[in-house]
């Protein structure tokens, strides 16, 4: 591996980061809103206030200012407090970041262990019956929105059932084993719903990738030398299988992010998603850069990710 | 109702003829608030109520965990930078105010003795001064004591315009003198009638001298505290993550016997308000849901799953349609809706007073609100005995019909009225949300029977509620002709609320539509009723005269009032707990409690 290729690359992706820190704010400063909206339609409250919070805070500074400014305090590692809360961004990220990394991590570990066999298993007998339900079930996976899926399995589970809680509580009163036990229990229909969204479209991925390979000379050529078929299909077939498959799970990490914003607001998990969401209806500019900063640097670090992972799978890529 | 009127029924009270609760209602009849009502009684002498507590645990704690759920989690815990009502509820777990507003309107003592009253001289006859008397023995969850200089403190720091305080507008026109250790003295600048706003309610919180004093002023966010709140209230702060979670554990030294039940208490955030309802009612995850702004079909499906109980509590919040004054359509200088033009046919009252007639305001409460919304001809929703003979509604389009006839608007070819040129053409304008776009619905097809043409816009609600100097589509631009949506009277006296009548707050370029009256109405009459009211010595007058005040808007079709809200909100079935609609929702949090 060259690092000169990797320090490359992550030169590259400072001016891009920078640009899309620049369309980021000048978006939001375009966007209508106010964070101090709620304190305009109460009459209680003197609009002075308003505007002392406004000068405070910096608002009424022209949009090009208050961009260096959050340049200036960024690139010192300060990155602002939130209107809101009036806490610091940072904190508030970190403070999130367990519960989405736990979650987010768990649905992918699902998606994963469920879509390679259910897709090599498919491949290896195309249109069986396993084929066509696995097919189907892939199916309605990926074109199932997950605001869907999340609402039928709290209707079943939580209000027929009653068996899972569909309410997420990061803090939740009990220890030892219990602990563990109703962590897992409210965790089951969010990883649910984000792991087979995510394994429907895997399973067709893995499933076509396994069928280009299963037919080339060198599978019929281990077949003819008389290896046992599971020693083909693990060794030879899904090795090589694997390669575009794991470029797309890197590539689609940063975009699951993205579709944990819609889960964590249904099942109410705090995750990043939802501080995202929350800070985008409160105009919380502070905020809703420092989250969108960070996916954008997750999306920039995949990319580079992916692209690593690729040269080494496959030596006949080269860096330069 | 007049002043007379008005003393008979405080006599009435007085002698134990009327109860204080029959003279609130007929107050909010008339546009007043129950609070406010209680005081008038108090300074005419009449005793403050105590009402007897219901709470029935014997002893501290046992009752487990308390779980409630807040669909837009509060996001920072410094009650004097409270910015919605989320933050003030979430504060209130841990904070409490001298003294604290119940259903009825009448004060309940918290951290005071003693509510103040005339018959111990703690209240002046004046106007000009109260007393307070604390609790003694009270401590601060970290152990100090709870004393005058806390409530001095209080006063300091939220009036500091560097702190920017939310509550500033209770505490700038006052001073707050320490008496002794366990006394303050709050004086007035002009006799206040209404005497219990600063440290009362919703924005009395009390925050410890000790922990904010070095940081006031420009410092204030940096006040660990904010984050960490230590008070005076029945639970202690255990954990806070901003719009996800306030959690707190009993506290051992609350300073009221038995209370409270609870060994702790947890409040998520997050989510929408349908499953906030479903988590009580259907799936009974949790005891207690806020605010839930469901439609009521809805929440009677919902209501079925048998987990939980809806209760709707009376507070301020109007839907109103406003009429305006000035004229949309023409740009002068700028900005269109500008004062220096007249509305070209809602001028004519006759057409006002067809529009008021074409508004379904019955059908609108049974098809689109149910429970959640009354029909009310006022500003503040009055139960049906005691509607005000004054102001009342109706609707008739046959009359609407011959007011425009008689006015002169004739139908044209096209089927709309018109008269010297000018048709009956309006656009309608309100945030999108669906029963306000079913609302809509219901007065153009009334209107159009009329002959009238309604134009119906929704806005985005975050556009239409911003103050977006560059946005024509928000509501205080009114760049249109008729507008709905709902104002709150957050507040429980009146007189800031119909501040936005009056000429001089018209919302304009010049003030970049910060003014508060946005149907730019302009009556002397009004004004000068209004300018009297605000330095009329007399409690009784003075109430008389925003009764007028009240009147005027209503019978002058300045603004249509649609429907009240009152506040949803669920309880689990055992729980027990008092909501009121003049404080917060926590207010009484230390008295909840669940049956065994």
């Amino acid at each position: 591996m060259n690092r000169q290729y990797i320090i490359r690359r992550l030169l590259i992706a400072i001016p891009s980061l920078l640009g899309i820190s620049v369309i980021l704010f000048s978006v939001l400063a375009m966007a209508p809103g106010d964070p101090f909206e709620e304190l305009a339609t109460n009459p209680a409250i003197p609009p002075e206030v308003r505007q002392a919070l406004r000068a405070k805070f910096g608002l009424d500074d022209p949009v090009w200012q208050r961009y260096l400014h959050w340049l200036a305090a960024m690139m010192q590692g300060d990155w602002g407090f939130s209107f809101q809360s009036r806490m610091d961004v940072d904190k508030l990220i970190l403070q999130r970041l367990p519960v989405t990394l736990i979650v987010i991590g768990a649905s992918q570990i699902l998606a994963i262990s469920v879509a390679i066999p259910v897709g090599v298993l498919a491949a290896v007998r195309p249109y069986s019956i396993f084929d066509q339900v696995a097919s189907t079930f892939a199916m309605i996976g990926f074109s199932l929105p997950t605001f869907f899926t999340g609402l039928v399995l709290i209707l079943v589970f939580s209000i027929q059932l009653d068996w899972l809680p569909f309410v997420y509580r990061a803090d939740v009163n009990a220890t030892g084993w219990a602990f563990y036990w109703e962590h897992i229990k409210q965790s089951i229909m969010p990883v649910v719903v984000l792991g087979l969204a995510q394994a429907g479209t895997l399973v067709r991925f893995m499933r076509s990738s396994v069928l280009d390979v299963i037919r080339l000379d060198y599978v019929t050529t281990a077949r003819s030398k008389g290896i046992g078929e599971r020693k083909v299909l693990i060794r030879h077939v899904v090795r090589n299988a694997l390669i575009p498959v794991v470029t797309l799970v890197a590539l689609q990490l940063p975009a699951v992010f993205g579709g944990a914003i819609v889960t964590e607001q249904i099942f109410r998990v705090p995750g990043i998603g939802s501080l995202l969401i929350a800070a985008i209806l409160a105009n919380d500019t502070p905020v809703v850069m420092g989250v969108t900063f960070v996916f954008a640097c997750l999306v920039v670090l995949f990319n580079l990710i992916a692209d690593i992972l690729y040269g080494w799978l496959d030596p006949r890529i080269s860096f330069r | 109702m007049n002043e007379r009127e008005m003393r008979r029924l405080i006599g009435a009270v007085k002698h134990g003829k009327l109860s204080r609760r029959a003279f609130a209602q007929r107050m909010m009849a008339v546009g007043l608030t129950a609070p406010m009502a209680t005081q008038l009684l108090a300074i005419a002498g009449v005793a403050h109520a105590q009402p007897k507590s219901q709470y029935k645990p014997t002893k501290r704690g046992g009752g487990g965990l308390l779980k409630v759920l807040w669909w837009q989690g509060p996001t920072l815990l410094n009650p004097h930078f409270a910015v919605g009502t989320k933050d003030q509820d979430g504060s209130r777990i841990f904070y409490e105010p001298l003294a604290a507003w119940d259903p009825e309107g009448n004060l309940k003592p918290k951290l005071a003795a003693s509510i103040p009253g005339r018959e111990d001289g703690t209240l002046a006859a004046d106007g000009k001064s109260v007393v307070w008397k604390l609790k003694q023995g009270v401590t601060w969850h970290d152990g100090k004591p709870f004393t005058a200089d806390d409530v001095v403190f209080n006063w300091e720091y939220a009036k500091d315009p560097a702190t920017a305080a939310v509550t500033s507008g209770s505490y700038n026109e006052i001073m707050v003198e320490k008496i002794d250790q366990y006394s303050v003295m709050v004086k007035f600048a002009k006799p206040t009638p209404f005497w219990a706003d600063a440290f009362v309610g919703t924005r009395g919180m009390m925050i410890p001298k000790h922990l904010f004093a070095e940081f006031t002023g420009a410092k204030s966010r940096e006040a660990p505290t904010n984050l960490k709140p230590v008070g005076t209230g029945a639970y202690m702060f255990k954990d806070f993550k901003p719009g996800d979670l306030v959690a707190g554990v009993i506290n051992p030294n609350y300073h009221q016997d038995n209370k409270p039940y609870f060994d702790a208490i947890e409040m998520k955030g997050g989510g929408d308000a349908v499953s906030a309802a479903r988590a009580v009612l259907q799936s009974g995850e949790f005891d207690f849901a806020w605010n839930l702004q469901v439609e009521d079909e809805i929440l009677q499906k919902l209501e079925k799953g048998g987990k939980g109980r809806l209760i709707y509590t009376k507070g301020g919040g109007i839907e109103h349609i406003q009429l305006n004054n000035t004229d949309p359509w023409t740009e002068v200088d700028g900005e269109r809706s500008s004062i220096k033009t007249k509305h070209p046919t809602l001028g004519d009252p006759a057409v006002r007073q067809a529009l008021a007639l074409l508004i379904d305001k019955d059908s609108v409460e049974k098809h689109i609100y149910g429970r959640t919304g009354r029909a009310s001809a006022n500003f503040i929703y009055n139960p049906e005995r005691f509607r005000s003979k004054n102001t009342k509604y109706e609707f008739n389009v046959d009359k609407a019909i011959d007011i425009l006839e008689k006015a002169g608007w004739k139908k044209g070819a096209d089927g709309i009225r018109e008269k010297d040129g000018k048709k009956l053409k309006f656009v309608y304008q309100t945030s999108i949300n669906q029963p306000r776009q079913k609302t809509q619905a219901i007065v153009k097809q009334a209107a159009q029977k009329a002959g009238i043409d309604i134009e119906l816009k929704s806005v985005t609600a975050s556009v239409f509620f911003s103050s977006d100097v560059a946005n024509p589509d928000t509501y205080t631009k009114f760049y249109c002709d008729l507008q709905m949506y709902t104002t709150t009277m957050s507040q429980p006296d009146p007189e800031v609320f119909m501040l936005q009548f009056t000429s001089a707050e018209v919302a304009t370029k010049e003030n970049k539509w910060q003014g508060r009256n946005i149907t730019r109405w302009q009556n002397k009459e009004y004004d000068d009723n209004y300018k009297a009211s605000q330095s009329e010595l007399d409690p009784v007058k003075r109430a008389a005269m925003l009764i007028k005040a009240n009147e005027m808007v209503i019978n002058q079709q300045v603004v249509i009032p649609v429907v009240s809200r009152p506040t949803v909100s669920t309880l689990g079935l055992k729980l027990n707990a008092s909501i009121s609609g003049w404080d917060n929702n926590t207010w009484d949090l230390s008295d909840w409690y669940k049956d065994a």
